[in-house]
């Protein structure tokens, strides 16, 4: 339908410089920028849009960021929640480069450890570490094993 | 490149190997050259401890070396709120080596990421406690051999931290193991998903009366009572996984009972005179074995 497309179209605004992020599971663009560093006191220009209907993913967040470009690492990060989110780099409005996201190894400092008996919930000077495995992500300290609800875990 | 002893589950087998045949060979003849002398081995022990503190101490005494005692965290700065790392960090400008123990899971580790000197894990929480557990493979290696064994392990094994390190060193072996736990205190799920991942078959019972007459080893352990809301409970679960003589009327096997001590009532005063009981061998034997850890981690 036309006016649908309009109206989305209103929702979700072009930028002239900067990220898009798409194909972001549904629900999960607030956690997408919390987990880039990017909160209500940063100065980037942030645009979100949450649920909007994908006929791939059924529904699906995007979230464009004016005047920055992730680094590799920071999209790394985005596929704890989101492993079939796209990256678009855009320059003078146009896409200059495109790239999906692939989960790190190693996840440093970005997860809280829920094992209250962990060494790194103890005021420690150290930075959680979890190792991604099949089972989730497994903590480096304590072994514990996070498979779900990763979110709620977040720094 | 610093040494650190810290999972069992890290350790190669050949390793732990070569670590026993160090420890025999030091328990059939005491080193008398004083192999650690003008060594000094740091003891932060953060929760109470008779036969992991006394035993190093012992052991560094009798390679030669001296040992700084931490004392207990009130008479330390950790009273004062000092981090454990600020405190690994200090005390390594006073020591060669440390052994730490720590209520905390992970505490050796992240001890080890901070230190300039080898860090022996003394216990760290419910996590691990390899020291313990080269003792155990020791003493189970003067009445067997390692590989293929059968071995039952009764009691706590969700908090038993001894039980964990074992079972990953048992891993490396080929072991079964069969459990005989209370309710909610079984392996730790990760653990077990650790376990799996080496290939340990591990096999549940109801009872130990089910399996003891299969087992090589029944390893023994403390059921802790502040697991459980109140004392009657406890005494209702913990009497339902305790040793007496009887059980062991009909076992033929060359079966040995190992236990790491302290105990409370889990094992009969009757059973420390059948020919099974290893326990306080096991004990002694902490002193080879630490003493090839020490030469170890500081020759």
């Amino acid at each position: 339908m036309k006016g649908e497309k309009y109206r989305q179209g209103l929702v979700i605004s072009t930028i002239k410089d900067g990220t898009v992020i798409d194909h972001i599971t549904g629900g999960e663009a607030l956690n997408v920028l919390r987990i880039i560093g990017i909160t209500g006191t940063t100065q980037e220009m942030v645009s979100i849009a949450t649920n909007v209907k994908s006929t791939v993913m059924g529904k699906k967040d995007v979230v464009k960021i004016g005047n920055r470009e992730l680094s590799r690492e920071q999209v790394d990060r985005i596929a704890l929640i989101a492993p079939r989110a796209t990256i678009n780099i855009v320059r003078d409005y146009d896409v200059v480069e495109k790239k999906g996201v692939s989960v790190p190894d190693t996840i440093i400092g970005i997860v809280r450890c829920p094992n209250p008996c962990c060494i790194t919930n103890a005021g420690e000077p150290i930075q959680t570490r979890f190792v991604m495995e099949p089972r989730g992500l497994v903590c480096s300290y304590c072994d514990w094993v996070l498979s779900c609800d990763i979110t709620s875990h977040f720094l | 490149m610093v040494k650190h002893i810290i999972s069992t589950r890290d350790l190669e087998r050949d390793a732990i190997d070569t670590l026993l045949d160090k420890a025999i060979t030091i328990s059939k003849k005491w080193p008398d050259n004083r192999p650690l002398q003008g060594k000094i081995l740091g003891l932060l022990f953060f929760e109470p401890s008779t036969r992991t503190r006394m035993s190093f101490e012992s052991a560094m005494l009798r390679l030669g070396g001296t040992c700084l005692n931490l004392g207990g965290p009130e008479v330390s700065s950790v009273s004062k709120g000092e981090t454990l790392a600020d405190t690994i960090r200090v005390v390594n400008g006073y020591v060669d080596a440390l052994v730490l123990r720590h209520p905390r899971i992970g505490a050796a580790q992240m001890a080890c990421e901070f230190s300039r000197v080898p860090v022996i894990n003394g216990g760290d929480g419910s996590g691990q406690h390899p020291s313990q557990t080269l003792i155990d493979l020791f003493t189970i290696r003067e009445s067997m051999p390692l590989d293929d064994i059968q071995v039952g392990m009764i009691g706590d094994l969700n908090y038993g931290r001894t039980t964990h390190s074992l079972a990953y060193a048992l891993a490396k072996y080929e072991a079964t193991i069969h459990t005989v736990t209370p309710d909610g205190l079984g392996f730790p799920r990760s653990v077990i998903d650790n376990l799996a991942d080496m290939n340990l078959q591990i096999i549940q019972h109801q009872t130990i009366e089910e399996i003891v007459d299969e087992l090589d080893v029944l390893y023994v352990t403390r059921i802790q009572r502040e697991r459980f809301p109140d004392v009657a409970s406890y005494l209702h679960v913990a009497s339902g996984y305790r040793i007496f003589p009887e059980l062991f009327d009909n076992v033929t096997k060359n079966l040995i009972i190992l236990h790491p001590l302290p105990r409370l009532d889990e094992i009969d005063p009757g059973v420390d005179s059948l020919p099974y009981a290893k326990y306080f061998r096991q004990s002694d034997n902490g002193i080879p074995v630490r003493m090839a850890m020490l030469t170890d981690v500081l020759g």
